[in-house]
């Protein structure tokens, strides 16, 4: 089977992923070097909030969902062994969203929508910022309906077979994102598009915070899961060795999305429009949804300690050194996990209903979710484009030496970022500022903390260029060189025979979604209809 | 299909550390009354200055007749109003934050009364501050371009200092 149409579709997505990602890690550099106030010249609230506005967007909705639309298509195709269905459909979902992302721009751009990724009302942006972000939004609906034809056609054509694990998970991916972004969505169509183009004057901002925290939490494991795909489906078979267990890999994504969905109220613990049993029950789904976390931890430990004893590794933690540390993929694992354990051990702290109250909207935040997001997240899309990059232009990887020490770079910039801004959390600094201006002695004990943080991003900037500078001299390189590997899938140790229809099929945990959706939402958003609230007019920025 | 021993054994392990957090939360939460601010008491913020409560005499420190302490305050581009109280430490007291334009969310470091402000609605939180001090009131949510500029200030005298001041103020008032 030829794939020319395939590879082109995903290749498309990528650019316009990592065009965005390199753009944002520019402004972010500006920001943590303009909040410091250590140069004067920069200092700018407009253009501060401007530029946090946009990298927000560009890092959290544009890199993320292209990245996703194009490792999905390019994992459906390869995984089911079928071209993609209905390709003039996913380009046109393609060119939507890409207009979506321009139309957004453009106002984020002007210092129009300086309202942050989170936009919340009723401080108002520039009608187009809301229209774009919903189209972007309603172009992955096309990839999710895509994913969600090709994966029942499968199964229709290969009855009582197991779907392949990677595609398995990445319908139950585009199966979260349908439930995740049905928040926003209705949101934007219910209460934020009407009330920006003027139909309406005014606006609900504790409803609009509910429907937003619907999205808020589960929108994470939507970025997280392709990382997650790669840990179960590349990680084994690069690190020379087998998947340790293909039905707990999916025990772990079926819970993961499941049980991300329910549980957006711990974005709102500190909101007075909700109630404490409420907070207390999406509390408690907030732990539950650690477990497939530290299942996947076990999987693919378990997987890497395999391929390192194969490799001749004895004793305890022998093998840990005879590991493969010089390919891309096993290396970005291996960081991107520990990323992971000390970024979820920062995130059990926000997940705690009452101690929360410590560390919310302070510096601890954004240090958290650059730690778990653009830490053990972005690595792995690091290293899921090394592995495809070849694959998808044919031609060799420009240097292996290369992309190893922009892995390890932005493991270390990472570390050196992200621990001060925790510490800056704790000593009280609030996120979202764009400069120091509180008379109080408490502020000479961040100073050092931010001129870390300015280290950090620039090892960061650094070496997110030379990931660019690397698919860059890999695609139009003048090799004669063609590279003719084709994607491989991990096995794993014992083959999956029959699955129980439960571990194979996505309707049964729709059904269950919709469920605990009703149970976990249906009166917090009901209560808007019934208590007598007030709405606010709209206000600039 | 296969599930290793190991991996069960791990699975249960999980299930008892996650189990065990919340276990601790839900006890501190349902016996120590640890919880989140969660009133869910709506108010207009358009009118405030028309409402009993958050009319502009009215902000700020109030003792009521049991002796319990009540802060009032206003939130709004870009302070806290009043924009410097005085309170007693070791005391129990109850904040109640409102709104006049968008969402904002206070914070005092290094102590843990934080609560967001939503237009619409009054967020109560109780705290007491063990040491005294001068705290800053820093706003915690991106609220606007001043955004960096809306803090305020709160004094924390020891009890007795704090009493001798309410007294000696009341006479002054006389």
């Amino acid at each position: 089977m030829t794939d020319i149409a395939e590879r082109r579709l995903a290749l498309s997505h990528m650019y316009v992923a990592f065009i965005a990602f390199i753009l944002a890690c520019f402004m972010g550099e500006y920001q943590v070097l303009e909040r410091s106030g250590f140069i004067s010249a920069l200092d700018s609230p407009t253009v501060y909030f401007a530029s946090v506005s946009t990298h927000g967007v560009l890092m959290a909705y544009v890199l993320t969902t292209f990245f996703i639309m194009g490792f999905g298509y390019y994992t459906a195709t390869t995984s089911l062994k079928v071209p993609v269905w209905n390709k003039p459909l996913a380009w046109g979902g393609f060119g939507l969203a890409l207009l979506g992302t321009v139309l957004a721009a453009i106002p984020l751009l002007l210092g129009l929508a300086s309202v942050m990724y989170t936009f919340y009302p009723p401080a108002q942006a520039h009608y187009l910022f809301y229209l774009g972000a919903t189209l972007l939004i309603v172009g992955s609906w096309v990839w999710c309906g895509i994913m969600i034809v090709m994966f029942l056609q499968w199964k229709k054509d290969n009855p009582g077979e197991a779907v392949p694990l990677a595609m398995f998970a990445t319908t139950m991916n585009a199966l979260l994102w349908l439930w995740t972004s049905a928040g926003v969505a209705l949101e934007s169509l219910f209460l934020i598009v009407p009330w920006s183009l003027g139909w309406t004057d005014t606006i609900d901002p504790g409803l609009a915070r509910t429907l937003f925290a619907w999205t808020l939490h589960p929108i994470v494991y939507f970025w997280l899961i392709p990382a997650y795909i790669a840990f179960y489906v590349f990680v084994p078979k690069q690190a020379g060795a087998f998947l340790f267990s293909d039905e707990a890999a999916r025990a772990a994504f079926i819970v993961l999305v499941v049980f991300s969905l329910p549980i957006g109220f711990h974005h709102l613990y500190m909101d007075p429009q909700q109630a404490a049993g409420w907070k207390m029950l999406h509390g408690i789904g907030t732990f539950v949804v650690a477990l497939p976390t530290f299942l996947t931890g076990f999987t693919v430990i378990a997987s890497l300690e395999i391929a390192g004893r194969l490799r001749g590794g004895k004793g305890l933690f022998g093998w840990i050194g005879s590991l493969p540390w010089t390919n891309t993929m096993v290396l970005a694992v291996i960081l991107s996990l520990l990323m992971l354990i000390f970024g979820g051990f920062g995130g059990l702290i926000n997940a705690s209903y009452a101690m929360n109250a410590m560390i919310h909207n302070t510096a601890w935040v954004p240090g958290h979710f650059h730690l778990i997001f653009a830490g053990t997240t972005v690595i792995m899309y690091f290293a899921i484009a090394y592995y495809l990059w070849p694959i998808l232009t044919q031609k060799p990887l420009y240097s292996n030496n290369l992309a190893l020490v922009q892995l390890w770079t932005w493991f270390l910039g990472m570390s050196i970022m992200t621990t001060p801004w925790h510490v800056l959390g704790l000593l009280g600094q609030p996120r979202r500022i764009s400069s120091v201006v509180y008379n109080n002695l408490l502020t000479l004990s961040w100073e050092p903390y931010e001129l870390l943080m300015i280290f950090g991003g620039l090892v960061l900037l650094g070496s997110a260029c030379l990931f660019i500078y690397q698919l860059f001299k890999t695609q139009f390189s003048n090799t004669s060189a063609v590279f003719t590997g084709e994607v491989e899938y991990a096995e794993p140790i014992h083959a999956v025979g029959t699955l129980p229809e439960y571990l194979n099929d996505i309707k049964i945990w729709n059904k269950v979604i919709g469920v605990l959706m009703l149970i976990s939402f249906g009166i917090p958003i009901l209560q808007f209809f019934f208590l007598d609230t007030y709405d606010s007019s709209a206000w600039g920025f | 299909m296969h599930i290793d021993p190991l991996e069960k054994k791990w699975a249960q392990i999980s299930l008892g550390i996650c189990a065990l957090f919340v276990g601790i939360i839900m006890l501190d939460a349902l016996f120590h009354s640890v919880n989140a601010p969660s009133n869910v008491e709506t108010i207009n913020s358009a009118t405030l200055h028309l409402s009993e409560e958050f009319a502009e005499d009215n902000l700020g420190v109030e003792v009521d007749d049991d002796g319990n302490i009540i802060v009032r305050m206003v939130a709004g581009r870009y302070s806290f109003f009043p924009k410097k109280i005085t309170v007693p430490a070791d005391t129990k007291i109850t904040f109640r934050w409102v709104s006049i334009d968008v969402v904002h969310g206070v914070h005092i470091p290094m102590t843990n009364m934080s609560t967001m402000i939503i237009p619409g609605f009054v967020a109560e939180v109780e705290s007491s501050f063990p040491k005294p001090g001068d705290y800053p009131v820093l706003c915690n949510e991106y609220c606007g371009l001043g955004h960096d500029h809306m803090w305020s200030k709160i004094d924390v005298l020891e009890k007795d200092k704090w009493r001798a001041l309410q007294t000696s103020s009341k006479g002054v008032a006389k």
